[in-house]
């Protein structure tokens, strides 16, 4: 493990690594067939398509507020659904609509929230950072960085309670390593011996920040060594190994093994928030990762084992490009809540 | 109905018991709670009965085991922490305010969140300035919360069993004050107590003095001061702060034409300061003088004896400013 040394100009930052591979536990996870690899493939895109039909929609003030999109993360929220079983719980962070979509979402109600419209799937009540779908395993996401992790927990010992091997997983970034709520809910886990997979997504940046400003080590799989955490870690824009830690991370949940750390190097394209250029990153930063684009890197690999061609790959895009528009024009028609509706109904049950 | 004689401790013991053989998907957590039945002795055989399953001693991390709370409430369980001083709450401030009030909300209403927080609090023991808070006002200001906070064993054992079953999330604020006074409670009875609403301890028509928790019996023994002399305060005991549904106060104001609140806790920003503008806005014109609250002076509860009993208003200290509006 490298400890990243303080740099005081952002021309200073180190340059990008490539992720390792996977460091699994030998856990036996059959192989992926075609199918579910071109499921993989199909989805990383619906959510890149999906991400991208916000921020137009956000540039036409449809979106309201700010958004937190996830575009280069697409292969951690693909990867790990499909290792995760129905009943299941998924929570996740304001950059969360990948995780959500990958869970089985239904796009127009996604964006009728994001529209703040009465037919939202929170009816216009929570935004783009606040996606729930309890019918779904979807138990919702904290607003407040690492503030959503202790639900996750809670999450988990409803699963060892209910007896039934079910897992809770909970996605966060490298930001929430350094608050208080990500320290006791590793620890509460661990003790505890949860069925919960922490999957942190490192993108090297907590909001503006990078990450060897903030924390002591770029490599987080650190942290979880002072909860004698099992950890992982994978290149996350590889969307088949992050696939393949899940699922032995589930495994071990499911056996009554306890939790998983998970560490997805990744990077995120955009920048933090809607408002943010993200002209804070080192250009050759971002070139080197933007060349490590989780979906290219699949696609290749599968055209490769001729698994797929090109034009079937295109034809997928431009299916996941019809599917958003389509959403995204029939939640625009959607009428907006009535402010004089029952609120308190809303708050208490 | 038939009731025992037991101490306010018993009492939240006995409701915590009953409940949770009642429910099995309750469970309660919090700090020392297991084996050793909890620091103020309010978890005393519950983890005799009910194993580590249900009963789970936690790492000293409250951000961490009240938002677990949430998780298992969401996700069909009735979970119940225990905050041991009501000081701590501060540390899963986040939990409470911005998860359990909101998540309901924010969902738009896909579940329940049937989370129940019991918090010791208040001062009067010596435990000095970061563990003699009733934390009454911290939670007021947020919507999604229902907070109430017993002054009886009876209220106790009976509210709480209301809070636990409620399918809202519900802040019972307690006192270590009083722990060990004693009451008549129907344990083992289907009795519970309402989460709204104030309740007329002592009927009387020259003033009206609301209280809560340890300052209910404090403005018992002010009332019997004031009969002495021939002035009849009526005692209204507000027993629940959110929501605050404040007739029973309005009705008394009515009669008594002067209202005076008690409140363990500074003035500025207390919920004295809600029942003033409240009674003010709906009964203005029968007040016979401006509405009088009592409660600490503007800093923390300090730790020793004389200045501690100094600053805690006292029967004479409440009969004084009654006898002040007439």
């Amino acid at each position: 493990m490298k400890a990243a040394t303080r740099s005081k100009s952002p021309a200073a930052k180190k340059s990008p690594t490539p992720a390792p591979a996977g460091k699994g536990h030998n856990r036996a996870v059959p192989a992926l067939d075609k199918a579910k690899r071109l499921a993989l493939f199909q989805m990383m895109v619906r959510i890149r398509e999906f991400e991208e039909q916000v921020q137009r929609s956000y540039l036409e003030g449809l979106v309201h507020g700010t958004t937190h999109l996830c575009q280069g993360q697409e292969g951690v929220a693909a990867g790990a659904n499909l290792a995760l079983a129905d009943g299941d719980y998924v929570s996740y962070t304001y950059r969360g609509h990948g995780h959500c979509l990958a869970r089985g979402m239904e796009m127009e109600t996604a964006y009728a929230e994001l529209f703040g419209r009465a037919t939202g799937l929170c009816n216009g009540l929570g935004g783009s950072m606040h996606f729930t779908d309890i019918a779904k395993g979807l138990i919702g996401a904290a607003g407040i960085v690492g503030g959503g992790l202790p639900a996750a927990v809670g999450a988990g010992l409803s699963a060892q309670l209910n007896g039934k091997g079910q897992v809770s997983a909970v996605f966060f970034g490298d930001g929430s390593v350094n608050i208080g709520a990500f320290h006791e809910s590793m620890n509460i886990a661990q003790v505890w011996r949860l069925p919960v997979i922490f999957i942190c997504e490192n993108n090297l940046y907590g909001e503006f920040t990078r990450i060897n400003f903030t924390t002591p080590f770029e490599d987080l799989t650190e942290r979880a060594k002072g909860y004698a955490m099992t950890a992982v870690q994978v290149d996350g824009n590889d969307v088949e190994a992050v696939y393949r830690a899940t699922a032995e991370a589930a495994e071990r949940a499911r056996a009554g093994d306890g939790p998983t750390f998970i560490e997805c190097k990744t990077y995120r394209h955009r920048g933090h928030s809607r408002t943010d250029p993200a002209k804070y990153r080192d250009p050759a930063e971002v070139e080197a990762w933007l060349a490590r684009d989780p979906i290219p890197a699949h696609r290749a690999k599968l055209v490769k084992e001729g698994l797929l061609t090109q034009k079937e790959a295109e034809r997928i895009t431009e299916e996941a490009k019809a599917e958003v528009k389509a959403a995204a024009d029939r939640a625009a028609a959607a009428p907006w809540p009535d402010p004089q509706q029952n609120f308190t109904a809303k708050m208490f049950a | 109905m038939q009731t025992q004689e037991i101490t306010y401790r018993e009492a939240i013991a006995a409701a915590l018991q009953e409940e949770m053989r009642r429910d099995p998907k309750t469970l309660i957590m919090g700090e020392d709670i297991g084996p050793s039945g909890g620091p103020f002795k309010t978890c005393q055989g519950l983890y005799e009965e009910f194993g580590h399953a249900r009963v789970r001693d936690t790492p000293i991390a409250e951000t961490g085991f009240v938002g677990a709370a949430l998780g298992l409430a969401i996700t069909g369980y009735r979970p119940i922490v225990e905050i041991m001083f009501a000081d701590f709450l501060g540390v899963c401030f986040d939990q409470i305010v911005n998860g359990i009030a909101k998540h309901r909300f924010m969902s738009g209403g896909q579940f329940a969140v049937p989370v129940t927080i019991r918090a010791i609090g208040g001062a009067g023991l010596r435990f000095g300035p970061q563990h003699s808070t009733t934390a009454e006002s911290w939670f007021m200001s947020v919507p999604g919360l229902k907070i109430v906070c017993p002054s009886t064993p009876a209220e106790a054992y009976g509210m709480l069993k209301s809070a636990i079953r409620d399918d809202d999330p519900v802040l019972v604020l307690e006192h270590k004050a009083l722990l060990s006074s004693k009451g008549h409670v129907p344990v083992g009875s289907e009795a519970t107590q309402p989460l709204t609403g104030p309740r007329v301890l002592r009927p009387g028509r020259d003033a009206t003095v609301v209280a809560s928790l340890a300052m209910v019996p404090r403005a018992l023994a002010a009332g019997e001061k004031l009969a002495s002399e021939g002035i009849e305060a009526e005692i209204i005991d507000i027993r629940a702060l959110r929501p605050m549904d404040l007739t029973p106060v309005f009705e008394s104001v009515r009669r008594t034409n002067n209202l005076v609140t008690v409140e363990e806790q500074a003035k500025l920003g207390g919920w004295g300061a809600e029942v003033a503008a409240q009674v003010t806005s709906e009964a203005f014109d029968h007040l016979d003088s401006p509405p009088l609250r009592v409660g600490l002076p503007e800093y923390p509860v300090p730790y020793s004896p004389p200045l501690e009993d100094s600053v805690l208003p006292s029967p004479d200290a409440i009969a004084a400013a009654v006898k002040s509006l007439l």
